[in-house]
């Protein structure tokens, strides 16, 4: 996984509430055993008509934010099924940072997983960075996660916050199940306690 | 001390480590498997040299992708479908999983009703997959959600799963429910009354008279449909209705086995005094045949409603109602009653179970569907109830009535398979979301529950089936 230290980039703005995971990447996507080559599938359905043209006026189509690495977005982004493919897709594309009100559980794992960092905000917050991404591409925004702050594109800071161990995680890009098998010990010993207690299991 | 809820037994009884900061490890007692998720994680697993640690207690069966035609022990024609199923079948073997269920074996189904079919889900257990409806096992007691790809790899590496606790949120409801609701109803009554997101962060146990009168196949149902609320979870206590299930199963202890574990299982449930971070209570009295008018779960209403208006609601949903009725091609104001549907689907982990099939029979017995309908299908959520239903005469019934009755598989829920809608066409469907393009780019889902969509199916547009019964 890649680290997460500083990001700088420009930010997109997507208004829209409940942005669940199959806007961020349709179920015929999901058909790959590969976890690279989704981004451009990413909001699929919204990024293009029916004829596989872009729609012009969908944010990512634009030319201010063809590049952008962080998504502003509404209240419980990434709600609906696990599938991962919508943090590669997003990844992919080059988002690294999603920021919204709320965040569905199951996404906002996933995105910690794949070195994307989801972070939660006051609504009116929120409002107040998705009027900067609205300017365009002049909308860069740096996401300081050492410090844990945003800075505007004015130059004021929001702080954020994020959980400790997954902020460890992604700074150092260290891979969760190389730590989990560290404590293999304790994995026996419960086991061989389980076995005792519940044997049906 | 305050008590104990179920969750914080259920949890208790399976911490492996916690951190100072509440990171914790977590033993996961059932793994279950299929083959969209799941080719990543076996591959990470490859490349790192690792081995599943558990192939006895991970259970693999292929139903996303498969076709739902009577063709298909022919194979899979589509491609990329087929690729992702042979990789779960080659996985499977290579990994030594000891418990797979391939396309064509009778006991095939969506993982969610294999897994409680074949006693692989008992109560008091931890059971993941990686499939947000994993939340359907939460019905036995089971303390049971869907993960990730990077997690499936981890349960897979190391039998556990690396998590924080959530919150205790109780969902009460009160009283007996009147005819024509069902377990369908509840579920997405709580989710329109909590919004999407309102068990977000939460551990929700359903409780009350109303979940106490539910056959296991409605506790499913409502549980299953805990992820559509925002929970990470959704648990009812097992009582003798659970037990009942279970017993004789092929997977379940036997013996004295049993009666130890039936002993542990009388212990699952919240004390008197445990303390909840949230409480919802809602009188079954009040609860009405539902159906959604919108591309959110939370858009619910009884079907004695109209479609809303936008304008009249608050914040960000202003907007997002205006696509949904755009999306939808809803005007405001139109009685629900009064809209004409296309399609119609029967089957999914929510309403895919043989108690489904009977209710959906018995309103279309000695009916035929309306003329013109474009889809008329019902899918039988496993190879093993698609056979109860056809000892028991549903599949005539269904058949007779001018349905298409289908092979075990998730089929129109999602439609990775060839179950596909096409664009605008509106479906009355017992399936568990309504996003846009969920059943087909451009399709139109009507959520509800199978006597609805039976009724749906008869007269051509939503109907009450309080009015057919």
């Amino acid at each position: 996984m890649d680290k997460f230290t500083t990001l700088t980039g420009i930010a997109a703005p997507m208004p829209l509430i409940n942005v669940d995971t199959d806007m961020i990447i349709p179920k015929q996507f999901l058909k790959t055993i590969k976890r690279s080559g989704l981004g451009v599938n990413l909001f699929d359905e919204m990024r293009y008509d029916a004829d596989g043209a872009e729609i012009a006026d969908f944010v990512l189509n634009k030319p201010a934010y063809r590049d952008a690495e962080i998504l502003i977005a509404g209240d419980n982004f990434g709600c609906g099924s696990s599938r991962e493919h919508a943090p590669w897709a997003l990844l992919d594309f080059g988002i690294r940072c999603v920021i919204a009100p709320s965040f569905a559980d199951i996404f906002f794992n996933n995105c910690f997983k794949n070195g994307i960092l989801p972070i939660a905000l006051p609504q009116e917050l929120v409002d107040a960075l998705m009027e900067d991404a609205e300017k365009g591409a002049n909308a860069r925004m740096t996401v300081d996660l050492e410090n844990q702050v945003i800075i505007r594109p004015n130059g004021e800071t929001v702080a954020f916050e994020v959980d400790p161990f997954r902020k460890h995680c992604l700074i150092n890009g260290l891979d969760d199940i190389g730590l989990s098998l560290e404590k293999a010990a304790k994995i026996d010993a419960f086991e061989a306690q389980a076995t005792q207690s519940r044997p049906w299991v | 001390m305050p008590g104990k809820t179920l969750y914080d037994k259920i949890w208790d009884a399976h911490l492996v480590d916690e951190a100072e900061d509440g990171t914790s490890l977590i033993y996961i007692d059932r793994h279950l498997v299929h083959e969209v998720t799941s080719p990543q994680a076996f591959e990470g697993l490859r490349m790192a040299g690792r081995t599943v640690r558990a192939p006895e207690k991970t259970i693999a069966v292929p139903d996303h992708n498969v076709p739902t035609t009577w063709d298909r022990e022919d194979g899979i024609d589509n491609e990329e479908s087929r690729i992702q199923v042979e990789a779960l079948n080659r996985n499977a073997r290579d990994f030594g999983l000891m418990h797979y269920y391939e396309m064509n074996d009778i006991r095939q189904g969506i993982v969610h009703i294999v897994g409680p079919e074949q006693g692989w889900t008992l109560p008091g257990m931890t059971v993941v997959c990686g499939d947000s409806h994993t939340a359907t096992h939460g019905a036995f007691g089971a303390l049971a959600h869907g993960i990730g790809t990077s997690e499936v790899e981890h349960v897979l590496a190391t039998q556990t799963l690396i998590q924080k606790k959530s919150k205790n949120m109780k969902v009460e409801i009160t009283g007996q429910l009147p005819p024509g609701v069902t377990a369908k109803d509840i579920t997405l009554t709580v989710i329109g009354r909590t919004g999407t997101a309102g068990g977000t962060g939460y551990v929700i146990e359903y409780c009350g008279e109303a979940i106490r009168g539910l056959s296991m196949e409605g506790r499913m149902t409502v549980c299953n449909m805990a992820i559509e609320g925002g929970a990470r979870a959704g648990l009812i206590a097992p009582d003798e209705t659970t037990f009942a299930y279970v017993k004789g199963r092929p997977h379940a202890p036997k013996g004295a086995q049993w009666e130890a574990a039936l002993a542990w299982w009388k212990t699952l449930y919240s004390d008197d005094d445990a303390e909840w971070d949230k409480v919802v209570t809602i009188d079954a009295a009040e609860i009405a045949p539902v159906v959604t008018w919108g591309t959110s779960p939370e858009d619910v209403l009884p079907i004695t409603g109209v479609v809303p208006d936008p304008a009249d609601f608050q914040g960000g949903k202003v907007d997002a109602a205006r696509r949904s009725l755009d999306y939808m091609g809803l005007t405001p104001g139109t009685r629900l009653q009064d809209v004409e549907i296309d399609a119609v689907f029967i089957g999914s982990c929510t309403n895919g179970r043989i108690e489904d099939l009977r209710a959906a029979a018995e309103v279309v017995r000695g009916k035929k569907i309306k003329d013109g309908l474009q889809t008329a299908i019902v899918v039988p959520g496993s190879g093993l109830v698609r056979l109860q239903a056809e000892e028991e005469g549903l599949a005539d019934i269904f058949r007779e009535a001018g349905f298409e009755w289908r092979l075990a598989g998730c089929s129109m829920c999602l439609g990775m398979n060839p179950d596909q809608l096409g664009p605008q066409v509106r479906c009355a469907s017992t399936s568990n979301r309504n996003f846009e393009g969920r059943q087909g780019r451009g399709s139109r889902t009507h959520l509800m529950s199978p006597a609805m969509a039976a009724a749906a199916a008869v007269t051509g547009r939503l109907t009450d089936v309080r009015e057919m019964m």
